[in-house]
């Protein structure tokens, strides 16, 4: 047996266990979209496919319903997700629009401005950023941030001005949102770098021989040369804002509560709680059919918008392959 | 008979190069950039946002880093590192967290095993053989989709998959039958799934970048294809793997959810059986970050000094790794990453 697997390999056999190897990753996804949406599809069904994406009702009863395995008039897969919905999308859009600003002008910044001394502070630096684990995020969001919030931000008045809808601490859509810009725009930066420093020099030349100066060169040429990987950067960020489950858990303030913007600046101080960070803090009580359910139909959301927005971003991508660059 | 071959080394040392004149200094740079005050004000205002944005970058990981640095330095002791945690609820009794560090590792060692080979495997088959086209291409884009799936959702679909009854053997089977799911190598199958797009990545960047003439060069010396990506290929790029699986095994040790779903985030390591080594990989246990979850303030041990501590480790783990990664390229940038390539 071993000698035949130390032989010389034919060219046709290593295809084949190579490409049997490639193929692998096709498996993995199909199982992952086939295992969640049957563990899913109780809810499915029992809330006309789509029923329990609306709102009504308060979501953290029902979920708690759930778990207990009460029946809410009969019905105990009844679940109306609507402010966990819009408390991911609220968060993410936030995020990657503020994001997306802050990581265009770092990344003009790092591939244009820099003095090549701090240039070569600030590349590992983004790299470093990129890679800290998201529970050092959520550890400084929920020791650091929340309680600076709660003491120097959040009078008492505007405490006590909501405090029979919801009671305000520190956790809340301002520190989520500002910990998971952070979390996200080391990735922007390190997309639309690449894209900068891959187009062609001379355009930009170009453009600084007819007179323009350096911002406008940048600005009207690169950027826009590169504008399909901003794009691309977006979508990946999105897609990565979706589905962090474990620092929002930690400084969302961990209630299913919709924040509203009528109400001011009360607004900014209100906790929520996204899908992933749903099934993070309801992994436990996954014997419960109901909520086990619930939580697989949320991660089947997250999943079939994270795979639109893989496949958008590979095809936001391909603009560039046409002048013969790689992102 | 006897020609004398001279080989490059026998030559004499050529004398160093001296132009006429004696040696020349290096000319003198002249600041040719353009003076702001020519800008519009717009655009000022733009170039003051670049400048702006760069520093904040650097000011937020500067604070990050000296935050934890001060935090970490003030409560991690040798103690905490080489004692086994307690279940308590005062903070000096919950012991330390030699557990989790083994876990760490543990995980990040099962899962950069299984991830390596088949992300290097499916580099190779994309850029040498790749036939189907449509397939290669629907090969790549899928890992674009796992690379961007959640965390937390590949946790759970590893636990709808592993609580199978054909996975038994994985992990712990409870007396009625059911399968718990959760252990050592479930949690790293599915952590090989975080590590397995970076591999990939920087395996196909490096194969792409080895010049055609090199492979021409080896099939015209007789060797079949799969010869070349063994003896030629395959060892001119292990730089790129090395530092994909630097990045990988940094996001295997920064994930959280796998652990807290796929590996019980148990307070101490769990054998499960009687197999010896084994028994280990069957059971749960912990790794650093859910040690750093479940002792802040969102977890049960609510200890926060426990948690600085832990993620102080954790974030030296990982810059550890970083630094390794820029080793490894510098050491092999004939192939590898360009200078100043963030490598997204």
């Amino acid at each position: 047996m071993l000698e035949r697997l130390r032989a010389p390999w034919s060219d046709r056999r290593a295809e084949r266990v190579l490409g049997a190897l490639a193929s692998l990753v096709l498996l993995v996804i199909a199982l992952m979209i086939v295992f969640v949406a049957v563990k899913a599809w109780p809810t499915l069904r029992n809330n006309h496919l789509i029923g329990w994406l609306g709102f009504g009702g308060d979501v953290d009863a029902q979920i708690s319903d759930q778990v207990n395995g009460v029946g809410r008039g009969g019905d105990q897969f009844a679940i109306n997700a609507g402010p966990l919905i819009y408390a991911t999308v609220l968060t993410t859009a936030v995020a990657v629009v503020v994001g997306l600003a802050f990581a265009l002008f770092s990344a003009i910044f790092i591939v244009e401005f820099a003095p090549p001394r701090l240039r070569r502070v600030i590349v590992p630096v983004v790299r470093l950023l990129a890679a800290v684990p998201s529970v050092i995020y959520g550890l400084i969001g929920i020791l650091v941030l929340a309680p600076f919030v709660n003491d120097h931000l959040l009078p008492d008045g505007r405490k006590r001005s909501v405090e029979y809808v919801v009671q305000l601490s520190g956790t809340s859509l301002l520190v989520a949102t500002l910990v998971l810009t952070v979390m996200i725009t080391p990735i922007m930066i390190a997309i639309i770098t690449d894209a900068l420093y891959s187009v062609p020099k001379s355009w930009t030349e170009g453009a600084v021989a007819l007179g323009v100066n350096r911002w406008r060169a940048t600005w009207t040429v690169s950027v826009r040369a590169a504008r399909p990987a901003i794009i691309a950067a977006a979508v990946l960020a999105t897609a990565r804002a979706l589905g962090e489950g474990i620092m929002l858990s930690m400084v969302s303030g961990g209630r299913g509560f919709s924040p509203n913007p009528l109400d001011g600046l009360s607004f900014l101080f209100e906790p929520l709680r996204p899908l992933a960070a749903t099934i993070v803090e309801n992994v436990e009580s996954l014997n419960a059919p109901a909520i086990r359910s619930s939580v697989y139909a949320f991660a089947l959301l997250l999943l079939l918008s994270s795979f639109a927005l893989s496949v958008g971003g590979y095809i936001a991508k391909q603009p560039m392959k046409k002048y013969g660059i790689r992102v | 008979m006897a020609t004398e071959i001279r080989t490059p080394g026998t030559l004499p040392p050529l004398p160093p190069y001296v132009p006429p004149g004696g040696p020349r200094r290096p000319p003198r740079r002249r600041r040719t950039g353009e003076s702001l005050s020519t800008w519009r004000y717009g655009d000022r205002v733009a170039f003051a946002l670049c400048w702006a944005c760069g520093l904040a970058l650097c000011l937020i990981a500067a604070a990050i880093v000296v935050y934890l640095g001060v935090r970490g330095v003030q409560y991690l002791t040798f103690t905490l590192l080489t004692t086994h945690p307690e279940a308590g609820l005062d903070q000096a009794k919950t012991g330390g967290f030699l557990d989790p560090i083994v876990g760490t590792v543990l995980l990040t060692v099962i899962g950069i095993a299984i991830a390596t080979p088949i992300a290097v495997g499916t580099a190779v088959w994309i850029v040498e053989y790749g036939r189907p086209s449509a397939f290669a291409r629907a090969v790549e884009s899928g890992i674009e989709i796992v690379a961007g799936t959640p965390d937390i959702v590949i946790a759970i679909f590893g636990l709808a998959l592993f609580q199978q009854h054909l996975f038994a053997p994985l992990s712990l089977t409870a007396d009625g039958g059911a399968v718990f799911g959760r252990s050592f190598m479930t949690a790293g199958a599915m952590m090989s799934l975080i590590a397995l797009p970076m591999v990939f990545g920087t395996t196909r960047e490096g194969l792409q970048a080895v010049p055609a003439h090199v492979r021409e060069a080896s099939y015209g010396l007789g060797k079949t294809r799969i010869a070349t990506i063994r003896r030629v290929l395959l060892p001119s790029v292990r730089s790129n793997i090395s530092t994909g699986m630097a990045l990988g095994m940094g996001r295997i040790c920064g994930d959280t959810a796998v652990v807290i779903v796929l590996l019980g985030a148990t307070l101490r390591l769990e054998s499960e059986g009687s197999i010896p080594g084994f028994n280990a990989l069957k059971g749960t246990g912990s790794t650093l970050t859910s040690y750093v979850y479940n002792n802040s303030p969102a977890g049960e041990g609510n200890a926060p000094q426990k948690a600085y501590a832990a993620a102080f480790v954790l974030l030296l783990i990982v810059v550890a790794l970083n630094l390794a990664v820029d080793v490894i390229a510098r050491r092999g940038s004939q192939t590898g990453l360009q200078n100043g390539r963030l490598g997204a």
